[in-house]
């Protein structure tokens, strides 16, 4: 084959260049096409995109506000925030979830507990791009670890975030309640806007009425993240405000007093400042940890507590609904001596037992043989029945209803107390509407010493001693007593509704106060026991309200049957009787008599406050105000 | 002949003055040379960039050049003559090597692409095949009258596509389409009528859905659909190219700055300092940066042609053509797929994307050319 020489090498040259001018105008216009096309992207479209790489690199972090702190009269912190490191993922961010789980299980002491709630975080309805906490409390060697494996693991971080502390968690749960994670219904009620950093919310007590105090603003970081979801700094930060730190009318040693009176018993102790209503101590006895609940209570451990027999979670202080026996009698006899339907010199006779006619029902005393003759007087310091099932007759249950009502009974009379329940005060209609069946004179005759239809909480019936210590003034209970920073208590605290007691002869009050102390120094007192050697005066009243039954599938064991059935001991009670600083109400369920059981049970809290506590006191306001700002 | 008059000037320029004494006893081509050193200079200063200012990789790819620039030196060294001579011979030695990966070659990625023969270093036949495939090409047409006649065309064809197919079979999808790209670029520089021109273009759109059905893999299949439609799956297979979009369009008309690239360093672009980073350079040097570079391309690119056109034999200038025409290739299908023209092969910008083998082809292909270009004889035409 010949090379070349033979061809007609310039035409082939002349062929050549003709296609290499072809070729160079398709490369100028393909390239051109390739300009046209990063021209469209970068100038035409170039907001389009800054703003899609902005969106890559920005994002919105929210900066949740510390949650005030709580604080009792004296300055004691009862509620904390201690920063816990916790590691979350994001589930947005983790590429394969399982693989992470198991390598994160490999890195970390993950329990199956852990395990099982993240997955239930998992499933719930949240936030896009939320970090969801797998375990907390994370120690240095832990976090040194991950940080070690943390390229591995795409969308896991190491978070640190402020959770609740209570350091008194068991003493003071049902009384300031705790915060938890917020739960779907309570996504569909918060401010989303105000939330979206905050994690956990007040579930109950003063945690959840002060939620809007306590929780502060929301503040704002816009923050450069790379691909993987790292935060790499912060390019903007609007600070969050704190919430505001508060304090309440509560002493901590007044309640730690209480928890210890009530110590292996089941019972509530409620006592009230009465010049202000604020509440010294609100115990319900057992408690519980309420740090168990803030990040999330583990399934076995939620049924221990919920399925245990002494209920450890059920607030008996505020919820617990119990027949007030007498000491319902102190407010039924300024509501006889009000109403005309005795007088003070008034004497029965009392055979030990009450008819309505003759060989009828016999209502017993629970004094067998009977008092014999008693005035008002005499019936409130014994605790005669017979005396006040006739009154009660004579007063008929409209007035009874009425006056009990005025004393708070039947309703929630707290400004603040979270959950309080309100009892019943029977009426006519009242039976009505859930018996279906008229109100009988029998009916009234049981009300009469407390029992019947009638319920009452212990916190309602240290509010209604309060109103007699009071002397007919309302100082509806409450548990704030000051707010740290610009707001004032009036400001967040409910306002009070409650009319002062008038009653036609203001002296009734003395009169019935006087028959109170006699039950504490009274010869015949009923709690005489409890209040003998006392340096100071004091009024009371005993009570026993009966257990009328047991559920029928509970099991007991057999001694527990027993002890269970028997009666709740009941005391409410004032002191000084001229000048109450406290009233107190103590319930011990199945605890047998009032005056054995809860009389001096109230006696050392009334010790306690009028010789140790009141007076040595260091109001918190007076001492944090002063130095801070 | 208005339009061939184009790179008839200074026909001879070269073959005397004060340049021929050192540059052609180099047998270098100092214009090519600075081209490209300029472009290599400025592709390691956007890798550094891209690779998340990394020193090492820097260096790696420094080293690369180098010996990629010493290949190049070689090849410049060989007379065309010899590249002639040797081009049957490489061929058929070429197609054994596929024949060998198909059999027994290793890869990842489900493909085999590399060779490992004892005492040799790993090399990729099909790179090879970027240069053997024009040479063979080149070789057999220009032994023809030219334009060609139907036949030789169909001879050259076959030549071109057996290799082609046995790259596909790896499969490598992008070097395939190099490797056939540069032998019909033969053909066409050879002088392929128009018509059969038009003819096979024909025959490659109606192909297109056969290729669609038979020889495409779902993962290629996938990739054209996400060209389509990236928001189908914004977090999977459109990841990349929503990402270098946003990258290149926010880059603006003058760009973020040098290290101010916020979708590369912070790891949104992926491949930012291999395949992607053309991405890389318009985010931080925006459109004139853009415009620069193509620009760079362009210069070379009309460099070689002018070195094909100036080629004294129709071997030389058909493989001088072609080799010019897939550098260009590179640059199109790397450019069009990241800035969301075509779909994504995995095809690097060519003497910037951070990797070895391609780049020592590359140079040896502009080895090639000044080969061409300084082994000129005293004959007249």
């Amino acid at each position: 084959m010949p090379w070349g020489e033979f061809k007609d090498t310039v035409a082939e040259r002349r062929l050549f260049q003709r296609r290499a001018v072809v070729m160079l105008i398709l490369v100028v216009t393909m390239l051109g096409v390739l300009v046209a096309r990063m021209y469209q992207l970068q100038v035409v479209e170039h907001e389009i995109y800054t703003t899609l790489s902005d969106k890559n690199r920005v994002q919105v972090q929210s900066v949740s506000p510390p949650r005030g702190l709580i604080y009792d009269r004296n300055g004691e912190l009862l509620a904390e925030n201690r920063p816990v490191f916790s590691v979350t993922l994001v589930p947005e961010r983790v590429g394969d979830m399982e693989q992470t789980l198991a390598k994160l299980g490999r890195l970390l002491d993950v329990s199956d507990e852990d395990r099982e709630r993240f997955r239930r975080l998992l499933q719930e309805r949240r936030r896009p791009f939320q970090a969801l906490p797998l375990r907390y409390d994370l120690n240095e060697q832990e976090i040194a670890r991950l940080a070690v494996h943390r390229h591995e693991l795409p969308g896991v971080e190491v978070a640190a975030e402020l959770v609740r502390y209570y350091p008194h968690g068991e003493l003071t749960a049902h009384a300031l309640g705790y915060v938890g994670r917020i739960n779907r219904q309570e996504l569909q009620r918060i401010d989303p806007v105000n939330y979206a950093g905050t994690n956990y919310i007040g579930k109950s007590g003063v945690e959840r009425f002060y939620e809007g105090l306590l929780h502060g603003r929301v503040g704002y970081q816009h923050v450069e993240t790379n691909a993987r979801g790292r935060t790499l700094r912060v390019l903007e930060r609007e600070n969050p405000v704190p919430g505001e730190d508060i304090e309440l009318h509560m002493d901590l040693r007044m309640q730690r007093l209480a928890h210890k009176l009530l110590d292996g018993q089941r019972g509530a102790i409620v006592a009230v400042e009465p010049s202000t209503g604020g509440l010294l101590a609100l115990a319900s006895v057992p408690g519980f940890d309420a740090n168990l609940f803030v990040t999330g209570i583990g399934v076995d451990a939620y049924r221990e507590l919920s399925e245990s027999p002494d209920n450890p979670l059920f607030n008996r202080a505020l919820r617990g609904q119990y027949p007030p026996g007498s000491t319902l009698k102190p407010m039924l006899a300024v509501a006889g001596l009000d109403s005309g339907a005795t007088t003070r010199d008034k004497t029965i006779w009392d055979p030990g037992f009450f008819t309505l006619k003759t060989g009828g029902r016999r209502w017993r005393d629970w004094k067998r043989s009977g008092h014999g003759w008693v005035d008002l007087k005499d019936s409130v310091a014994q605790s005669c029945d017979i005396y006040f099932y006739e009154m009660a007759v004579d007063m008929g249950v409209d007035t009874m209803h009425d006056y009990l009502s005025r004393f708070g009974f039947g309703e929630d009379a707290t400004l603040d107390v979270s959950g309080a329940l309100s009892g019943i005060v029977p009426s006519r209609d009242w039976k009505r509407a859930i018996h279906n069946e008229p109100w009988y004179p029998g009916d009234s005759v049981n009300l009469g010493i407390g029992q019947g239809f009638m319920l009452a909480t212990p916190l309602q019936l240290a509010t209604a001693t309060s109103v007699i210590a009071n002397r007919g003034t309302w100082a509806e209970p409450r548990l704030l007593k000051g707010v740290m920073g610009d707001v004032t208590v009036d400001e967040v605290l409910p306002r009070q509704t409650h009319q002062a007691i008038a009653l036609k002869n203001p002296d009734t009050w003395e009169f019935v106060a006087d028959a109170m102390a006699e039950v504490m120094h009274g010869t015949k007192g009923t709690a005489r026991g409890a209040g003998r050697g006392a340096s100071y005066r004091m009024a009371g009243k005993t009570g026993t309200a009966q257990v009328f039954s047991l559920a029928e599938d509970e099991e007991y064991v057999e001694e527990d049957v027993r002890e269970r059935l028997r009666d709740h001991a009941l005391f409410v009670g004032f002191a000084p009787v001229d000048n109450p600083k406290i009233a107190v109400a103590v319930i011990v369920e199945n605890g047998g008599s009032g005056s054995g059981t809860a009389a001096p049970v109230a006696r050392a809290m009334f010790d306690a406050w009028l010789l140790e506590y009141s007076g040595n006191e260091n109001p918190v306001l007076a001492v944090e105000s002063g130095g801070q700002n | 002949m208005a339009a061939g008059g184009l790179f008839d000037q200074a026909e001879n320029q070269s073959l005397s003055g004060a340049g021929r004494s050192f540059w052609s006893v180099l047998h270098i081509d100092p214009i090519l040379l600075f081209l490209l050193l300029f472009l290599i200079t400025g592709g390691l200063v956007v890798l550094f960039s891209g690779a998340d200012q990394n020193m090492e990789v820097v260096k790696a790819q420094g080293i690369r050049m180098g010996v990629a620039l010493v290949v190049m030196v070689v090849f410049a060294q060989l007379d065309p003559l010899v590249f002639r001579r040797w081009a049957p011979w490489l061929y058929v030695a070429g197609l054994m090597a596929l024949l060998a990966v198909l059999l027994f070659g290793v890869g990842a990625k489900g493909a085999q692409r590399w060779l490992a023969l004892p005492g040799l270093p790993r090399f990729q036949p099909s790179e090879l095949m970027k240069l053997v495939v024009p040479m063979m090409t080149a070789w057999y047409l220009s032994r023809r009258y030219l334009p060609p006649r139907l036949r030789y065309v169909a001879v050259a064809l076959l030549i071109v596509i057996l290799p082609m197919a046995m790259i596909i079979m790896q499969p490598d999808l992008g070097t395939s389409l190099l490797v056939g790209a540069a032998g019909i670029f033969v053909i066409f520089f050879a002088g392929m009528s128009w018509k059969l021109i038009g003819a096979f273009l024909g025959l490659v759109s109606v192909s297109a859905p056969l290729m669609w059905f038979f020889v495409m893999r779902d993962y290629q299949k996938q990739r054209v659909l996400t060209l389509l439609d990236p928001q189908s799956d914004p977090l999977g297979a459109g990841w990349n190219i929503i990402q270098s979009k946003t990258a290149i369009g926010s880059g603006g008309f003058e760009g973020k700055g040098w290290l101010q690239g916020t979708q590369s360093h912070l790891e949104f672009l992926p491949e930012s300092h291999t395949d992607f980073i053309v991405a890389v350079l318009a985010e931080e040097f925006g459109f004139l940066g853009i415009v620069c570079l193509l620009g760079l391309y362009l210069l070379i690119i009309f460099r070689c042609l002018y070195i094909a056109a100036m080629a004294q034999d129709s071997f030389s200038r058909l493989l001088a053509g072609a080799l010019t025409m897939t550098f260009f290739i590179y640059i199109f299908v790397n450019v069009g797929m990241v800035s969301g023209l075509l779909p994504v092969v995995g095809v690097p910008l060519p003497l910037i994307s951070y990797g070895g083998t391609s780049s020592v082809t590359l140079m040896a292909a502009f080895g090639v050319l000044m080969s061409i270009h300084t082994h000129r004889r005293m004959i007249s035409a």
